[in-house]
């Protein structure tokens, strides 16, 4: 497995500051009880029948099956971090849960997280219409091996009625260093909400921003179309990211020496740490990507999303190839990001 | 050991467990008389057996559906709504407004009424119109032209432009048409 999903080059369009765009699917099949409620037998059943399904999809596809209780925790953890499952599908229990996911890490599908299937496009920069046309194409090939719990008035049926209609959610995870800086973000934030988008942490749901990375997405899903729904989220987050270069205009313009001497004091910390926390390192990073941004700071090799990954501890233990404790993972952290930083040859 | 729920504004600090989630949870361990603090996320705090300390219930979209669910002018749900359940998969509304969850497909036709309402306070809507999918949904793709091209013809109509009117009669007929002959050839071009 390739340590790093290919969104995380970085070669999309405004990649400087929208990480990434994501099209997730909630699809249930028809006459079968929603995971929650699943007993043994159905969720075997039910279980065969979509791993059966997305085998069947073909080579073009490329995706990989895997049963949940076959990965390691540790290794279930850094789906999550990589952003490739959502923390709840690894929620004990994971008796029939799964996940498939393509080489390139860029589509990946949860099965019996809260609903029996999520497909997942993940993209570098603005690329929402890609990925929902990547999704679209998807979910016909699924629809033509699989019954779908569909209506005619309410669109696909889920588990939770939050989700119903279009059972869409199209977000972007944003990094806005500048808007924080200038004391924007949470003006631009409150009038978001009042257009019903939801912004959010790193790692969604009832995760904080940590590193000025934001999560945006539609908050409904009922209503209008696809197509409307990604628009009005793309026009928005162009809209943002105007906001956001309009910010290190001013930043640059108005705080020269004020704003290097911050970048340069991150770039030394990262540099010469011996110890650090994962968010001392997200805030610290979070910098140095912004003084990289404004050519304040050397380039890197690695580009922001992988160092940042390089932070989380279940990456961090991967990497390590055995469990390792709070007080170890803040050495090792210290330790790959000096190197990484100072380009030399990581410890992997 | 004691504990409280702290929310943070200011700064946002990470679980020490899990080091993902935000922290909420301050747990202080005091082993043999030497005492340890840690914040912790709710989560891992809960997985480490200290969460029935607390005494916040969680805050979740299941929680606060539940209680829009619960909710009427009396603040009780009705016994015949209480008792109501899905007879396809058994799930009962009560078990729905506790989790905010439903059971199976068959819950929507089962709870419609209840549902109808919630679901247009949530979505500020109840019409799909969105994507259809190409095999369960066949007849409804082209229930949803059909109505486009009728509501074009109505529309030339009022205008008084009939030859335009025409067109989409004919459109229309040529849809309508289709599906006989797709089930064995007994079509005869009109309904």
């Amino acid at each position: 497995m390739a340590p790093f999903s290919a969104w995380m080059q970085a070669k999309g369009p405004d990649a400087d500051i929208v990480l990434s765009s994501r099209i997730r699917l909630a699809r249930n099949l028809k006459n079968t009880v929603f995971p929650n409620r699943l007993n043994d037998e159905s969720a075997k059943k039910m279980l065969d029948q979509i791993e059966w399904a997305i085998g069947d999809l073909g080579s073009g596809w490329n995706m990989h099956f895997q049963k949940l209780d076959s990965l390691s925790p540790i290794h279930r953890q850094v789906q999550v971090e990589k952003h490739l499952i959502s923390p709840a599908l690894i929620e004990e229990p994971v008796k029939y849960k799964a996940l498939a996911v393509d080489e390139k890490e860029s589509i990946s599908i949860m099965v019996n997280e809260e609903d029996h299937l999520r497909i997942q496009i993940l993209l570098s920069g603005l690329q929402l219409k890609e990925a929902w046309t990547i999704a679209d194409q998807l979910d016909d090939v699924l629809e033509q091996r699989l019954d779908y719990a569909y209506d005619n008035h309410s669109g696909y049926l889920t588990a939770c009625p939050t989700n119903i209609g279009t059972a869409m959610r199209a977000s972007v995870m944003v990094h806005l260093p500048a808007l924080v800086l200038t004391r924007q973000a949470s003006q631009v934030f409150t009038t978001l909400a009042q257009i019903g988008m939801v912004v959010r942490g790193l790692y969604g749901e009832g995760s904080d921003a940590v590193g000025n990375i934001f999560q945006i997405s539609n908050q409904v899903s009922l209503g209008l179309s696809e197509e409307e729904f990604i628009h009005n989220l793309a026009t928005v987050t162009q809209q943002i990211v105007g906001r956001e270069r309009h910010a290190r205009q001013y930043l640059q313009d108005n705080a020269g020496v004020v704003l290097t001497d911050r970048v340069e004091r991150a770039w030394g910390l990262l540099t010469h740490a011996r110890i650090m926390s994962s968010e001392e390192a997200l805030r610290l990073l979070s910098e140095v990507k912004l003084g990289q941004d404004l050519n304040l700071l050397p380039q890197t090799e690695s580009t922001f999303t992988q160092l940042t990954l390089l932070t989380r501890p279940g990456f961090l233990q991967s990497l390590a190839g055995h469990e390792l404790q709070a007080a170890e993972r803040d050495q090792i952290r210290a330790q790959f990001l000096r190197s990484k930083l100072r380009g030399e040859s990581g410890p992997e | 050991m004691e504990h409280n729920s702290e929310p943070r504004q200011d700064r946002v600090k990470l679980c020490q467990r899990c080091e993902s989630r935000p922290a909420s949870v301050h747990v202080s361990t005091v082993v043999n008389g030497e005492k340890f603090d840690r914040l912790l996320c709710e989560e891992c705090a809960r997985q480490e057996g200290a969460y029935h300390f607390m005494l916040i219930p969680q805050f979740t979209i299941q929680h606060v559906l539940g209680g829009l669910i619960g909710a009427s002018p009396t603040g009780q749900l009705r016994q015949a709504v209480v008792d109501k359940s899905c007879p396809v998969c058994g799930y009962s509304y009560k078990q729905f407004a506790e989790t905010g969850r439903l059971g199976c497909d068959h819950c929507y036709d089962a709870f419609h009424e209840e549902l109808e309402p919630l679901v247009k306070r949530l979505h500020g809507s109840v019409e799909h119109h969105g994507k259809v999918p190409k095999r369960a949904g066949q007849n409804i793709l082209q229930q949803r032209t059909l109505d486009e091209l009728r509501r074009k013809m109505q529309d030339a109509i009022a205008r008084e432009a009939f030859e335009e009117a025409a067109k989409w009669r004919d459109e229309i007929r040529v849809l309508e048409g289709q599906p006989q002959q797709d089930q064995g050839g007994h079509s005869d071009g009109a309904l």
